[in-house]
């Protein structure tokens, strides 16, 4: 089976551009290739495309079309909304420990506040509201995430919102960040982003092209800029827009949301499915989030005892199946996840942490093959370590 | 074979990996991130896994980089500190062949379904008869890299392929331009890995252990200057001590850090008769009688007979007096089999 296509189950990290995408973007890389900001025929068929594509997100997100602010992806939308542009809003900004380090390393670097979350990943609500009790002056923005890109966790945002209405009743309030990356995939943000003032977007998480991404930012809030130059994006953007990024982000966008419900319940039964048929068939086997946490319909994180992630990948890889266990580094080495540190767990089982994603492209084959496979990976693994199952619990 | 080559980013492995593609082996390289990148000098930055990327690519081999960072802190980082906080002289080239090339490496190797290890350390592993295997030294005498690997047992060796020992430098070189490989040029990483230049040793010391002023004296305990941290200070040293008086040369000849006291002396005051080596690893059967014994990783080698011998430990008679090996640092035994020159044990001296 190995002369097989490969089986992606590493779509937290990034997806195929979908056929829709695709089609919207080629005219652009082509005989459409006008800058925004002119004033001739190309230029204005540029601007058409990209003010087309700034409603459709737009409706999409549940937000006015000029509270979207192109960016070059999530990272640099979860940095401006933390730091607030340049110069940083004055305050002390805050997020839960399991946030994506486009997030956690500006929180640190401005002086942050780092909540703990609760050990089904969730943030805890009431050390969120002991924390910005704590804090001496204002708080500046609190940041948390919709859904965690390892362990698929979904924070309730409402909840949320309340806890940072409370703390600050008065005008101006305190801005509520999420960083929905993961999470726009698979839920639906008209509803379960609505609580955020500053929503962080990336295209290619969702079938869009890399490099283009997205921030919301719902009145009254606002950000000053991060790039000052030609004053693009109504001044918060400067920099000539990526107008055929923009423009396949919008079609993946309208995709997804199009049968968000069929594709969420069918890869939900899917991973269902995965996670019962490896649970029967690997011991010291460990589904690192509770089953009654809500969890993305796409994630499956597990922690296995006796392996180490990087060995099972390798073995994994040669059999066709490709996953990951945290994010990767900068060198492609795996290190360990702050995120399952800050849920505590146990470090020797965490060295066994496996983060399967599924996509749209995931079929019941797929599954099939990967609860055949892991078995004997898994067993060869721990043949070879000398460390039987049950060691690590 | 199926060899997974360890990759440093450094001319000797991509040409490693090159040769053994000559030999019709099937190569997949790996880079092992050992440290945390902010190191300039040796083998663990994000640049030199760049390198390496670029070499394996440039080869047409696989590339995977593995984490074995909190191995490597704890089998080398970790006893390097606490060494120097004890006064001794760890040599963490050899710890990081004895626990992380050559023992995690090698069994993830075995684990991922690979028949050996490559490196690109300058030696040569050669049969010495009844299949047994040895270390020898690499053709390359002044690149000789055998010291370093010494703990490596007869039984490790049977997994263990070392491509560039036939060649000298000079070839690595000529083969590496050959090839086109960005790596040619690079020059060779001696510091220690881990800390970068910038840095310091003092520095990156101070920042893990706590450093103690200490009285120098000589041989007589008469003070004759003072030292700002004798943890830095190893025996055999004989500059940096900024002693007042000058005239002789003055080499340190005992540290002593639970009481704060460097001792200088003379040379004829460093000389030993003998050495007691511990966490000794004998190749394959445990000798006795000569040997030819090395004392720092290319340093002269002297005549010395081994003696009493208990598990792990053996008493090294010099057959001339030789300066006081500074505790910590490895000692490693020599013989003559055959055309070759092999190592037979080593161990640390006490």
């Amino acid at each position: 089976m190995n002369a097989d296509a490969p089986i992606d189950l590493d779509h937290a990290a990034t997806t195929r551009l979908c056929d829709a995408a695709r089609a919207a973007m080629e005219p652009f890389l082509g005989d459409r290739y006008g800058n925004p900001s002119g004033s001739h025929r190309l230029a204005r068929d540029a601007v058409r495309a990209l003010d087309e594509a700034r409603e459709r997100i737009a409706v999409v997100v549940g937000c006015a079309p000029g509270e979207l602010v192109f960016t070059s992806g999530g990272t640099e939308a979860d940095n401006h909304a933390v730091s607030g542009g340049m110069p940083p809003r004055p305050g002390t900004p805050v997020c839960p420990a399991t946030e994506h380090h486009a997030v956690l390393d500006p929180v640190v670097a401005l002086g942050g506040a780092i909540v703990d979350v609760a050990p089904d990943g969730r943030i805890d609500l009431d050390r969120l509201a002991a924390t910005l009790e704590g804090i001496d002056g204002r708080v500046g923005v609190v940041s948390v995430m919709l859904a965690n890109n390892e362990t698929g966790v979904v924070n309730d945002l409402d909840a949320v919102a309340e806890v940072v209405a409370a703390h600050e009743p008065e005008v101006p309030a305190v801005p509520l960040h999420t960083d929905a990356v993961q999470g726009a995939a698979w839920l639906d943000l008209t509803e379960r982003a609505a609580a955020a003032d500053l929503v962080s977007l990336s295209a290619h998480k969702l079938g869009g092209p890399k490099g283009v991404g997205a921030l919301v930012v719902r009145g009254p809030a606002d950000v000053r800029p991060l790039l000052l130059g030609g004053g693009q994006e109504r001044g918060r953007r400067s920099g000539t827009p990526d107008v055929a990024g923009i423009v396949g982000f919008a079609a993946a966008m309208q995709s997804v949301a199009a049968d968000r419900d069929d594709e969420s319940a069918r890869v939900a039964a899917l991973r269902d499915r995965l996670a019962e048929g490896l649970s029967e068939r690997i011991d010291d086997l460990h589904r690192t989030v509770p089953p009654d946490v809500e969890t993305l319909p796409s994630s499956l994180h597990l922690c296995i005892g006796g392996v180490d992630a990087e060995t099972l990948l390798f073995l994994l890889e040669a059999e066709g199946i490709y996953a990951s266990a945290a994010s990767s580094c900068s060198s492609g080495a795996q290190e360990s996840s702050h995120v399952l540190a800050a849920m505590g767990v146990d470090p020797r089982l965490a060295r066994g942490s496996l983060r399967l994603s599924l996509g749209r492209d995931t079929t019941p084959a797929h599954v099939d093959r990967v609860i055949e496979v892991l078995p004997l990976v898994v067993e060869r693994v721990r043949r070879f370590s000398g460390t039987p199952a049950g060691s690590t619990t | 074979m199926r060899v997974l080559c360890a990759l440093s980013g450094g001319v000797d492995s991509s040409v490693a990996a090159a040769l053994l593609l000559d030999e019709g082996h099937e190569v997949v390289g790996v880079t092992m991130k050992l440290w945390g990148g902010a190191s300039d000098t040796g083998c663990c930055s994000v640049a030199d896994v760049e390198d390496a990327r670029r070499a394996a690519a440039q080869l047409d081999v696989e590339h995977h980089v593995f984490n074995f960072g909190d191995e490597f802190n704890r089998h080398v980082v970790d006893p390097y500190v606490a060494d120097h906080a004890a006064g001794r002289t760890p040599n963490p080239c050899v710890e990081c062949n004895r626990h992380l090339k050559f023992d995690q490496l090698l069994r993830r190797a075995e684990v991922l379904g690979f028949d050996a290890v490559a490196t690109g350390h300058h030696a040569r592993v050669v049969e010495v008869g009844d299949g047994a295997r040895r270390i020898a030294r690499g053709a390359d005498a002044a690149k000789d890299q055998s010291y370093v690997l010494h703990p490596l047992t007869s039984h490790d060796l049977e997994r263990v392929l070392l491509p560039v020992g036939e060649l000298t430098k000079a070839q690595v070189r000529h083969r590496a331009e050959e090839l086109g490989l960005r790596t040619a040029a690079k020059p060779e990483s001696q510091d220690v890995c881990f800390i970068t230049r910038a840095e310091g040793r003092r520095t990156f010391l101070g920042e893990r252990a706590e450093l103690h002023p200490a009285t120098v004296v000589d041989q007589h305990g008469a003070q004759v200057g003072d030292v700002d941290a004798v943890e830095l200070v190893t025996v055999g040293q004989r500059r940096g001590l900024e002693l007042a008086g000058g005239g002789v040369r003055r080499y340190v000849t005992d540290v002593d850090v639970p009481a704060r006291t460097v001792t200088v002396g003379r040379r004829e005051d460093l000389l030993r008769d003998d050495v007691v080596l511990d966490t000794l690893v004998w190749a394959g059967e445990p000798v006795s009688g000569p040997v030819l014994a090395q004392r720092s990783a290319h340093g002269a080698v002297a005549p010395a007979s081994v003696g009493a011998t208990s598990s792990g430990t053996v008493a090294l008679r010099w057959d001339s007096p030789q300066p006081r090996v500074a505790p910590g640092q490895s000692v490693v035994l020599y013989r003559h089999i055959g055309d070759d020159e092999v190592v037979v044990g080593g161990g640390l001296a006490r």
